[in-house]
């Protein structure tokens, strides 16, 4: 199996077809090109609840990329503001399911929950960090944003995006290596 | 007495609310530059240079640095002899973070503890008013998002734990928080006092400028032994590994009851936002 060495950035177009990250592994850097959509805390609660109720969701979930952000007000003559990513574990309740239908891949920041890592190794999905607090470097890479869903949650609605050289991180491959874990123990120094 | 204005008070809080979000310290950055040099970790030094531009795209493109523009403490230092005209001084603050956030373009933050509503102008704010001698006004307006202040911690330690438990405390509380806050971090420490005391101590610590030395030399040097400890973690920034994952820890102690050893730490993100003007 081919693996990749840290330092090349390998590029990503979305949608996601299992072959598109089946080599990818924990520590790849990437850059995400396509679209990808805006999700965090009350828009997954919304959304499952339209799961459970066998209701159309606002978006095709198979093959997509979710990121975790809930952008700063566009000022105007730009796409979006500040656009990092937030803390992902927040949404850990309501991944797995996502996963089992179809997700392929989630943009974030931080560790995922044991049960999130299993699903992400059962259904072959991905989750990677954008770097957090990098917001203005961030939106530079969103060309197009469109809200398609719960515009009364203002940053939490959910978005469209267009986005070009998206830069991040492998955090969690499809095999269940995690780079939190990895990437921690390598560099500690033991006393 | 010297007579302040509450308009002046607004004008000034809100173009403090607005600055301190677009633009990062000089300490901050130069942390940034030092830490880049130092760091051994590929991943490490390539969320470095992206901060090092992100920090330059915000100044230069007016947006914001971090898109959590956060919830806003204030410290305010109010000579005793100034007085403040043309209404409520709380009120004031209010009204300039009200505006610096609709005219600026961030992101309304703050919500009901429960219904989780927006209260749609990111206030309440928590102001710490001192007063102090002379006749100016000292404000200070700190955005800090959520990420990190999740992460920050008290615990009221038995005195027997002393220097050794306050470390090992700090360096659990820094190993448990992991990648969420956004390192690389800033870590405040606030020891003795009571409760309260020992937090508000650790987020006042954060304002010192990074890089600059304690002055006090016992607690300068626990500060270069506790940054030692904590970059011994490995977690490196953004958490994926590395040497750098704090730029700098301060403390700041006072005495405080014979029967405690109050320990406060607050996590500040990289994005570490301060701006502050004296009236
Ligand atoms: S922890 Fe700080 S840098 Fe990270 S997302 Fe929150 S405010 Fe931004």
């Amino acid at each position: 199996m081919k693996e990749f060495s840290s330092d090349r950035i390998i590029e990503l177009k979305t949608p996601l077809s299992i072959e598109d990250i089946i080599n990818l592994r924990s520590g790849n850097r990437i850059s995400i090109s396509g679209y990808i959509y805006t999700a965090r805390d009350t828009a997954h609660k919304r959304l499952m609840e339209l799961i459970k109720s066998d209701r159309e969701l606002p978006f095709p979930l198979k093959g997509q990329v979710i990121y975790y952000v809930g952008p700063s007000p566009a000022p105007p003559g730009r796409v979006i503001g500040s656009a990092g990513p937030t803390t992902s574990y927040r949404m850990d309740p309501y991944t797995p399911k996502l996963l089992e239908m179809g997700l392929k891949g989630m943009i974030g920041k931080g560790r995922r929950s044991d049960a999130v890592r299993e699903a992400m190794v059962r259904y072959r999905a991905i989750y990677m960090a954008a770097t957090g607090g990098a917001g203005a470097l961030i939106s530079r890479a969103v060309r197009e944003s469109t809200t398609v869903a719960y515009e009364d949650l203002g940053p939490e609605a959910v978005r469209r995006l267009k986005v070009e050289r998206f830069p991040a991180i492998v955090v969690n491959d499809i095999l269940g290596n995690d780079l939190y874990e990895k990437g921690q123990k390598q560099y500690q120094i033991l006393s | 007495m010297r007579r302040i204005s509450t308009k002046t008070v607004i004008q000034a809080v809100r173009d403090l609310a607005i600055s301190a979000n677009l633009e990062l310290g000089k300490d901050v950055i130069h942390a940034f530059e030092e830490a880049l040099e130092k760091e051994i970790s590929p991943s490490g030094k390539a969320i470095l240079a992206q901060l090092i531009d992100n920090a330059q795209i915000a100044r230069e493109e007016k947006i914001p640095i971090c898109q959590d523009t956060g919830l806003v403490t204030i410290f305010v230092d109010l000579g005793q002899e100034v007085s403040i005209v043309g209404g409520d001084f709380k009120a004031a603050l209010e009204e300039g973070i009200r505006e610096g956030y609709s005219k600026g373009f961030l992101r309304k933050s703050v919500c009901h503890p429960f219904t989780r509503k927006n209260t749609g102008d990111n206030t309440p704010l928590i102001a710490h008013i001192e007063i102090v001698p002379g006749d100016k006004l000292k404000i200070c307006v700190v955005p800090k998002g959520g990420g990190s202040e999740n992460m920050s911690r008290v615990f009221m330690l038995p005195p027997s734990a002393g220097w050794q438990g306050v470390k090992e405390h700090v360096v659990r509380t820094v190993n448990e928080a992991g990648p969420n806050p956004c390192p690389p971090t800033i870590v405040g420490v606030g020891i003795g006092g009571n409760f309260e005391q020992s937090a508000f101590l650790s987020k006042k610590a954060l304002l010192r400028p990074l890089g600059s030395r304690n002055s006090n030399p016992e607690l300068d040097q626990m500060e270069k032994e506790l940054l030692e400890e904590i970059n011994k973690t490995g977690i490196g920034p953004q958490g994926l590994g590395g040497r750098i994952t704090s730029l700098g820890a301060h403390i700041i102690m006072m005495p405080c009851h014979i029967a405690s050893l109050p320990l406060g730490i607050n996590i500040q993100c990289h994005a570490s936002r301060h701006m502050e003007v004296t009236l």
